[in-house]
């Protein structure tokens, strides 16, 4: 569904130049949720973003659902490709009730019944037609994230791309949202591509997931192996062992594998 | 046994200054559907220790946090606020230039909104460490932050704009304008949630230590239950503003108050695999102050 060949992304030039996605490639099958983790600032949320058609400059190839992607995206892909971002904060306009921020892929995609859908997907992440009228300062974190969602789902896209859905939120908001982000999928087939530093939250809604460290893809593994242990690189056995919690002579013996 | 020499001697230190002592803290906004209470009757002590808060959203941490720094728009009252014994409520504003962001410093929850997006990081951080005085220039004592905080390209981050870092960047980014200044006492309001778990765990260390070596006091806000559990010394779990529950931080799996044990229940976990996720099914009688004779 997503076939990620060869990808480098470059920022900056001279001496800000930073090789931020190092000649990465990723097969990602249909409907399924596919985790990725790894280092921070690694280039997890670049990867989403040349994915999603964000960013200008890349090199490589990337395809998906078999059709190679240009630098500039159409419309229908926009309709089978969504995002939702890394900072829940920032990512709804803030002056805007959620009915438009809802509405507005509606109308740039030429679709009716917009109040209708407006109203089935508020539905859908669990927020009552009361909602419609609120802007994103009224609503709490987790409110606010099951918007973003709602906002990915309103065009019944088959690829949503998920960068970090749940880090600011607590554990017992997350736990709504994996859990509607589970139904979705099952009803709807969806395709999931999701960034997460939590491998709780990797082992509980995928069935693979990718290791990244400075620009690279070093392993691709089945998540029940983050149960039993078995992972075949250094990098990401240390990042399981940090997992367990906090130790202070373990950070003693942590090495840049 | 080290463990055990260092937590006495913290409750000795505790008993004779503490560092931090509030007692019925509470803030109120007034909103145009009538006044909202966000913190509810928040009393704790606290001395050279690692104390945690936790609680579902909107229960009222960061509120408590910023109240102690006069930072909140809210209406503050309290019986008692005060700082190394001297009082916190009603100071001056420039008393509290005194104060603010240099003995006492928090470390806010969104590093995207608490950069200022059109200063470099590196003016950013020779800013937060100007009251400073030693031998080394703060350039280089800024670049030797973002190495403590594991930026793995010092320069570039010194001299990049906020919106060139990724998340977590930006986060440590925070951090290390924190260790510029040196404060006696930090609120670190959700520190590390954007950190990949290794690189957050170094960053922790680096509080832990600031905490054993020079005495800082330290509250850590966070969403991450078993992080708390193993990192911090004693835990405040709030809820509708009120704190319901205090435990040892060790302790917390074996937490008594519902509320408490629903968030336990949440949270998946490596190696326990669930179908789907447990949710948290909220008692309206929670938010009800306590019983008389103690929480
Ligand atoms: N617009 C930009 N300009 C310059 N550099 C950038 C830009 N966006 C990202 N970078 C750099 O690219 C690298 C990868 O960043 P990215 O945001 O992809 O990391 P990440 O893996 O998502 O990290 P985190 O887990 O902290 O969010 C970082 O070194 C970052 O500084
Ligand atoms: N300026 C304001 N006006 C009115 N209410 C406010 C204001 N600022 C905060 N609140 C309310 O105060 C309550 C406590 O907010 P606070 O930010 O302390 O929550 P929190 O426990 O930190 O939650 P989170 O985990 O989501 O960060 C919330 O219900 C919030 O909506
Ligand atoms: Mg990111
Ligand atoms: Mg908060």
């Amino acid at each position: 569904m997503i076939d990620i060949d060869n990808l480098s992304v470059v920022f900056g030039d001279g001496e800000n130049r930073v090789l931020a996605v190092d000649q990465f490639s990723l097969r990602v099958e249909a409907g399924e949720s596919f985790g990725l983790v790894g280092e921070s600032g690694s280039g997890k949320s670049t990867v989403l973003r040349a994915v999603a058609g964000l960013l200008d400059t890349w090199t490589g190839n990337i395809a998906v659902d078999g059709a190679k992607l240009g630098r500039k995206r159409s419309r229908d892909f926009y309709a089978k490709v969504q995002m939702v971002f890394q900072d829940p904060f920032g990512s709804l306009h803030p002056k805007h009730t959620i009915d438009r921020i809802l509405s507005e892929p509606l109308i740039v995609h030429d679709l009716d019944n917009r109040e209708a859908r407006v109203r089935d997907v508020l539905e859908q992440v669990q927020l009552g037609p009361s909602f419609r009228f609120r802007y994103p300062h009224q609503l709490s974190g987790g409110q606010r994230q099951r918007i973003a969602i709602a906002r990915a789902l309103i065009l019944r896209p088959r690829i949503i791309l998920l960068d970090e859905p749940t880090s600011a939120l607590d554990v017992s908001i997350q736990a709504e949202i994996l859990n509607l982000l589970d139904d979705i999928r099952t009803q709807l087939g969806v395709t999931y591509l999701l960034v997460s530093h939590d491998l709780g939250v990797v082992a509980h809604m995928c069935n693979r997931f990718a290791v990244m460290r400075q620009g690279k893809l070093i392993e691709v593994a089945e998540s029940a192996h983050l149960g039993t242990g078995a992972l075949s690189h250094a990098y990401s056995r240390q990042l399981l062992l940090a997992s367990k919690g906090y130790d202070r002579a373990l950070v003693d013996t942590f090495a840049d594998l | 046994m080290v463990c055990a020499m260092f937590s006495t001697r913290v409750e000795n230190k505790m008993t004779q200054t503490p560092i931090l002592d509030v007692q019925n803290l509470n803030v109120r906004f007034d909103t145009p559907k009538g006044e909202f209470h966000a913190v509810k009757d928040v009393s704790f002590t606290m001395g050279r220790e690692k104390l945690a808060i936790v609680g579902e959203s909107g229960s009222g941490k960061t509120q408590t946090g910023r109240a102690i720094l006069g930072l909140t728009q809210g209406r503050i009252t309290a019986d008692r606020m005060t700082f190394h014994g001297s009082n916190l409520l009603g100071l001056s504003p420039v008393a509290w230039r005194e104060i603010r962001g240099r003995r006492i410093a928090m470390v806010m929850q969104d590093p995207k909104y608490s950069l200022n997006p059109v200063m470099t990081i590196g003016d950013q951080l020779i800013e937060a460490g100007h009251r400073h005085i030693g031998t080394i220039s703060p350039r280089q004592r800024s670049l030797e932050m973002l190495e403590a905080v594991k930026i793995r390209d010092p320069l570039r981050v010194f001299r990049a704009w906020p919106h060139e870092l990724s998340g977590g960047m930006g986060q440590r980014a925070m951090i290390a304008m924190m260790l510029m200044a040196e404060p006696e006492m930090l609120i670190a309001d959700e520190p590390t949630s954007a950190l990949d778990v290794t690189v957050r765990l170094q960053v922790l260390a680096i509080l832990d230590d600031l905490v054993k070596t020079r005495n800082m006091g330290l509250i850590f806000i966070s969403h991450d239950l078993n992080l708390v559990r193993t990192f911090a010394d004693r835990v405040l779990i709030m809820y509708g503003g009120r704190v319901v529950e205090e435990l040892p931080a060790r302790d917390l799996y074996s937490a008594t108050h519902p509320y408490t044990r629903g968030l336990l229940a949440c949270a998946p976990e490596v190696d326990n695999p669930k179908k789907r996720l447990a949710i948290l099914n909220r008692d309206p009688a929670w938010a009800n102050p306590p019983p008389r004779g103690g929480r």
